[in-house]
């Protein structure tokens, strides 16, 4: 366990030291979110004065939406890393010492979840600047933080754990262009739930992004507050909505098994000359 | 002990190249074993194998005592790897390169510093330690890998294709380097590589792999040796096979392999061997358009033991 930590804390400072050299992938994953929050902020804000909406302003209404919208896309691409130190020979050099493998995948899974609270608290302060406001306060932006944190988490495990498998830049990016925006849109992101269709509701129901932008939401409204669940878990403090971050520490869980596991049976490919 | 024991290593990979078909060869504490061979001859799996990088699908190994497949752990806190494609972290600097290999090798957090200092300074890299390594050449990287092999102190360093792609410096530099740490560390090195002059020059011992299996090991000089006699070398001008038989029936002659566009023949005594050979080819009516004379080389070990001239960098003519 000593030795789990240990490498998991060394491989974790090498991940945050290559992102603050490039960083330009997070300025490019940060443009992304500020055009969806303007431009479609500005688009469609007048869809809440439908009847049933639920809420007063559009911006108040899709900023959760899209800081959970980014933290699902930044994680979803986490496994790019891992195949570019598969072709490079990074992997098979580490994968030669006693590093715990799962070490390997926890590290960037947390690299993930980190990266995505820094833009997350980035598109809050946007958010802010064009009219939205955090009536549950700083509970509540710690609450949208730790959903978000275990989304990211989740779908960074399991984009390592496609990597691993596929071991190729086309496939991962094929299958995230395939689910990603279809994932959105199953989900209160950019649309009330009083006015979806059922089907797409119940949909939604089902969907992982889902729980975090309806939990994240319902959060900075500081609504919900169920202190009746709040003892059940690990996070003791008011939370809201508990049972969807019960829902995502669900998910997160055997995406992060299951890519250990891939890694502990990796062999080595082809060798490609 | 051996430092490494392979026992009739076979693995066929998903795609369905069977890369190795049955390797066995032991390698000497404190020796640099070399194991030799052309592109695509299984020399590269087979240390990926002992490096537990990937599993045999039958065969037995043992590196640093311990098996590879039920003990990986052990192995790998013993070994040193050094893939043929570097496995630097290029966004990080030469220095924490090394800390970081250092705390995955569980080198004591004491020792690390000091250790990782002296590293740089053997590979002459202390200058540009706390440069990224994005900034470093060829060669600067290939150092850098190989103090990475080093960082732990471990009883046994795998170093697959070491100098390939480097410049003739470099590549000079590096077997000195190698041989600078045979003989101040016990360590004992498996080397593989594509390069005759290198294998010669420095291995202890060393195994010839083609298609898979060992074709011959042993010392160079041994190798060498077991060529009997000098290598005749004949262009002729059309009717080779006509050659072949013609020299297969002169006294002086040992036996000939014929390549591509030459026929190579082991005789006794070169020097008086060959106006012999001339004047039977003349009279036959074939017409000699060059003759070349040497003394056994690896290449002839390779071309007695596998049956066709090794090319070094370009793909294998495989004559019958």
């Amino acid at each position: 366990m000593k030795n789990f930590m240990n490498d998991t804390f060394r491989l974790l400072i090498r991940h945050v030291m290559t992102t603050l050299r490039i960083p330009i992938w997070i300025f490019v994953t940060l443009v992304q979110p500020i055009v969806w929050l303007t431009l479609y902020g500005q688009l469609f804000r007048r869809v809440v004065e439908l009847p049933g909406f639920g809420s007063s302003s559009y911006i108040q209404f899709l900023t959760p939406g899209v800081v959970i919208m980014t933290s699902m896309f930044g994680s979803a691409w986490a496994g790019m890393g891992i195949i570019q130190d598969l072709n490079d020979g990074v992997m098979d050099r580490l994968l030669a010492t006693p590093v715990s493998r799962g070490a390997l995948i926890t590290a960037r899974v947390l690299h993930s979840a980190i990266t995505v609270l820094f833009q997350g608290m980035i598109i809050l302060l946007v958010g802010f600047l064009l009219g939205a406001r955090f009536p549950g306060g700083f509970l509540g932006v710690l609450a949208l933080i730790v959903l978000g944190g275990l989304l990211a988490s989740g779908l960074s495990a399991l984009s390592n754990g496609i990597a691993l498998l596929t071991k190729r830049e086309e496939t991962l990016i094929a299958v995230i262009n395939f689910f990603g925006l279809p994932l959105t849109f199953l989900s209160t992101a950019f649309m009330s739930a009083a006015l979806m269709p059922s089907w797409i509701r119940n949909i939604a129901k089902l969907n992982p992004v889902n729980w975090a932008v309806d939990g994240a939401r319902d959060a900075l409204m500081g609504a919900n507050w169920d202190g009746v669940w709040g003892r059940a878990l690990l996070f003791a403090c008011l939370f809201a909505d508990m049972w969807n971050i019960c829902h995502e520490i669900i998910q997160l869980i055997p995406q992060i098994i299951m890519s250990s596991a891939i890694l502990d049976t990796y062999q080595s490919p082809f060798p490609s000359k | 002990m051996e430092a490494i024991v392979a026992e009739h290593l076979k693995k066929t990979y998903r795609n369905g190249v069977q890369a190795v078909k049955g390797v066995s060869f032991y390698v000497k504490q404190g020796e640099i074993f070399g194991l030799l061979g052309p592109n695509g001859a299984g020399k590269s799996t087979t240390v990926r194998i002992l490096a537990t990088l990937t599993k045999p699908d039958s065969g037995k190994a043992l590196v640093a005592g311990h098996d590879v497949v039920l003990e990986p752990q052990r192995v790998r806190s013993k070994i040193g790897y050094v893939a043929q494609s570097s496995g630097v972290d290029k966004y990080a600097t030469g220095r924490e390169n090394l800390m970081l290999q250092g705390h995955l090798q569980r080198v004591p957090k004491s020792q690390l510093k000091h250790r990782v200092n002296e590293l740089l300074e053997w590979v002459g890299l202390s200058e540009a330690a706390d440069r990224l390594v994005q900034t470093y050449s060829g060669g600067m990287k290939r150092r850098l890998d190989i103090a990475m092999g080093l960082v732990h102190n471990p009883s046994v360093l795998f170093l697959d294709e070491p100098t390939t792609g480097l410049d003739p410096e470099t590549r000079s530099a590096l077997w000195q380097d190698l041989l600078r740490l045979k003989r101040e560390q016990n360590i004992s090195v498996l080397l593989t590589t594509h390069y005759l002059d290198e294998a010669d020059y420095l291995c202890d011992r060393l195994a010839i792999v083609d298609h898979g299996v060992v074709v011959a090991e042993g010392s160079p000089s041994d190798l060498k040796a077991g060529i009997r006699g000098d290598r005749v070398t004949l262009e002729v001008d059309g009717h080779v096979d006509e050659a072949n038989e013609r020299l297969k029936l002169l006294p002086q002659v040992i036996d000939v392999i014929v390549t591509d566009d030459a026929l190579v023949a082991r005789v006794e005594n070169g020097a008086t061997a060959i106006p012999a050979i001339i004047t039977a080819l003349e009279g036959s009516g074939i017409s000699v358009r060059s003759v070349a004379l040497s003394r056994p080389s690896l290449d002839d070990v390779y071309l007695y033991h596998a049956g066709h001239r090794f090319i070094a960098e370009g793909s294998l003519e495989d004559v019958a």
